[in-house]
């Protein structure tokens, strides 16, 4: 087990520095570079200024050498400075990675409370109503584009009906007690969550159907029913047991794909996370910004990946990593 | 006479399919005494496993019983509410399965399994449970149960996890054990030992044993008597060494003709010709006059109803073989 994990880990950081490079070598084949962004605020500087400039930041180098002075930077725990927010790369960074997991978190909790009992209700009810129902509910949030949802959630309850705020992180308003603050930060915080949450519950509930459906239809539910057990416990003990196994993958992996989804929903609602952070950052060339980004979340989905694998040695007595 | 536990009287389940309804079981009636075999016999969709699946009420829609009793010491099962009868799954009446390999959950380990069943009906602490649980793998010859106790299905072996199934199913010293095919799954000299330890269960727990097979000689091994079905009727009931002597319906003799015997040169082994009706189209009479080589009219008109015709010996023919 400890081989294992030790093993996998190695492999994670070579796929990390490997995707670093790759990441790095993409970002300079955009045209332009941090430079260009200074000198088109600034009309009195001349092309030797450019130049000054590029030679002091290490601008003209070759690719390679300019990725492992950054690599040097960034193992030495210096994260960069932001051009575009004048400030170092940790500081800002920090603050939007916080706002993003609180995004996340918040919409993969409340799809899994609902897709789960939702999945497992149609699963039992196969070909009902309530399956159909359930179904149709699932397959529009699949097919239905994130930014549109976001975009009818602002309509419906911030403009028709104002009770959530329409967008941002906070409200500018500086006499708030911590209490006030915090039930502020939740009322900016629904929205955004109830349009990311839509499209995980649909897959989710996908998902938890085919699973439970196909833990039920065991010989062993039989046994347990033939056994005398409660009918909740055949159900949760034996069934939804068994379909965990399956939906530790879908959940693990969506954990990784709720964290760039994001990015369109944080941008519908001009909400302050990294997704949105990368994308300005991008199209203003802050490469260090970008670039740290870029990193975490590979780095994010390497980990989810990793800790999928290790919850199937828990869930299923099958799996052993010898 | 010897005390009766469970008594079948005309047995009825039907499956609502798109086709209409199927009576996958059709007006089947058996007793058995405590410490009886019945073993039932048939091929593959005549309706035996439907049976013992009714008797412990685990049908599920589409299927659904339709008529007839179930009782358990006078008690009928069929009419109990869904909650009594699952204080007596388990407790009163248990099943074993045919493929202990599918039959046991793989996520959880035997000791748990057991003990859930234990906690359930006798109410032990986990503690008392799993020496009962230890116990029971020790009585159905599991070695080192301790370390068994704690394994998962995948662990063990065909055999070790069918007598991990046994010790399961008779933890509660029930009433009444159905064994749904519980050799077929496993290799002949397995199958030996698997059989012996029910037999000597059942000696020790006075149990009444119905055996579902379609193994003849697994049958004449085991059981007391015999039942033998046919797209979900009863054909012909006997003691089992009746049943293999004197056998009376066209189809209980084409089916002991069909085994092959040592010693017996024959250039081919004969096989009842046709096949089984699917149970939408089952003609109006005899169910297996199609393929009945003393077929009279009578039988096309009529189904017969099965009528002891001696001792114990039951038949639903209108021309029987005779009486050798």
């Amino acid at each position: 087990m400890t081989g294992f994990i030790l093993r996998r880990l190695a492999q994670t950081v070579v796929v990390i520095a490997l995707l670093s490079f790759f990441c790095y070598f993409l970002m300079t084949l955009m045209p332009g570079d941090p430079i260009d962004e200074m000198i088109a605020a600034n009309p009195n500087m001349t092309a030797e200024d450019a130049q000054r400039l590029r030679e002091l930041h290490g601008l003209d180098q070759p690719v390679h050498k300019r990725y492992w002075n950054w690599v040097t930077m960034i193992a030495g725990g210096d994260l960069g400075y932001s051009r575009t927010y004048r400030v170092p790369v940790s500081e800002i960074l920090g603050r939007s990675l916080l706002n993003t997991s609180l995004l996340a978190g918040a919409a993969l909790v409340l799809s899994l409370l609902v897709a789960i009992p939702l999945g497992v209700w149609a699963a039992l009810r196969k070909g009902s109503r309530v399956d159909y129902f359930v179904n149709l509910f699932a397959f529009a949030g699949i097919s239905v584009p994130s930014f549109w949802i976001a975009i009818v959630l602002i309509l419906l309850f911030a403009v028709y009906i104002p009770i959530f705020p329409a967008g941002g992180t906070t409200s500018i308003d500086f006499g708030m007690t911590p209490g006030e603050a915090l039930v502020d930060r939740a009322r900016h915080l629904v929205l955004p969550v109830l349009s990311l949450s839509f499209l995980s519950i649909g897959t989710f509930v996908r998902y938890t159907r085919a699973a439970m459906i196909d833990a039920m239809s065991n010989d062993y539910i039989r046994t347990a029913r033939a056994k005398g057990l409660s009918w909740d416990r055949v159900l949760i003990v034996h069934g939804f047991r068994n379909a965990l196994i399956p939906l530790i993958t879908i959940v693990t992996l969506s954990f990784s794909t709720l964290f760039s989804g994001a990015i369109i929903t944080e941008t519908v609602f001009a909400y302050d996370g990294v997704g949105r952070l990368v994308f300005l950052s991008i199209q203003r060339n802050d490469f260090n910004v970008a670039m740290v980004a870029f990193m975490i979340s590979v780095s994010w989905v390497l980990l989810m990946n990793f800790a999928a694998d290790l919850l199937y040695g828990l869930a299923d007595p099958r799996i052993t990593y010898s | 006479m010897t005390e009766t536990v469970v008594s079948v009287r005309e047995l009825q389940t039907t499956f609502h399919t798109r086709a209409g309804p199927v009576r996958a079981v059709d007006g089947i009636s058996y007793d058995i005494a405590k410490g009886r075999t019945l073993g039932i016999v048939g091929e593959s969709g005549c309706g035996k496993s439907v049976t013992s699946y009714s008797v412990m009420r685990l049908i599920e829609p589409p299927g659904e019983i339709t008529g007839g009793s179930v009782l358990l010491d006078g008690e009928d099962l069929l009419s109990l509410p869904e909650e009594r009868m699952q204080d007596y799954r388990g407790s009163r009446v248990a099943m074993i399965f045919q493929e202990p390999m599918t039959a046991l959950n793989p996520v959880l380990t035997i000791g748990y399994q057991m003990d859930e069943q234990i906690v359930r009906h006798m109410g032990l602490t986990r503690r008392q449970s799993r020496e009962r649980a230890l116990e029971m793998l020790e009585l159905v010859g599991i070695p080192a149960p301790r370390e068994r106790y704690a394994s998962y299905p995948h662990q063990l072996s065909g055999g070790m996890r069918q007598r991990a199934m046994i010790a399961m199913a008779l933890s509660c010293e029930p009433d009444f054990l159905i064994a749904d095919e519980p050799t077929t799954a496993l290799d002949v000299t397995i199958q030996g030992q698997i059989l012996e330890l029910i037999q000597k269960l059942q000696e020790r727990l006075h149990m009444a044993v119905q055996f579902i097979t379609h193994d003849l000689g697994v049958i004449s091994e085991i059981a007391d008597d015999v039942l033998v079905m046919y797209a979900g009727t009863a054909c012909e009931k006997a003691p089992t060494h009746r049943l293999m002597d004197a056998p009376r319906h066209p189809y209980t003799v084409a089916l002991l003709q069909s085994i092959p015997r040592i010693g017996r040169r024959e250039p081919r082994l004969p096989a009842i010709g046709g096949t089984v009706p699917t149970l939408h189209e089952l003609p109006a009479g005899c169910p297996f006059q199609n393929r009945c080589p003393r077929v009279v009219d009578r039988c096309r008109a009529e189904r017969p109803a099965m009528t002891a015709i001696a001792e114990g010996h039951e038949l639903a023919c209108f021309n029987p073989v005779e009486d050798r």
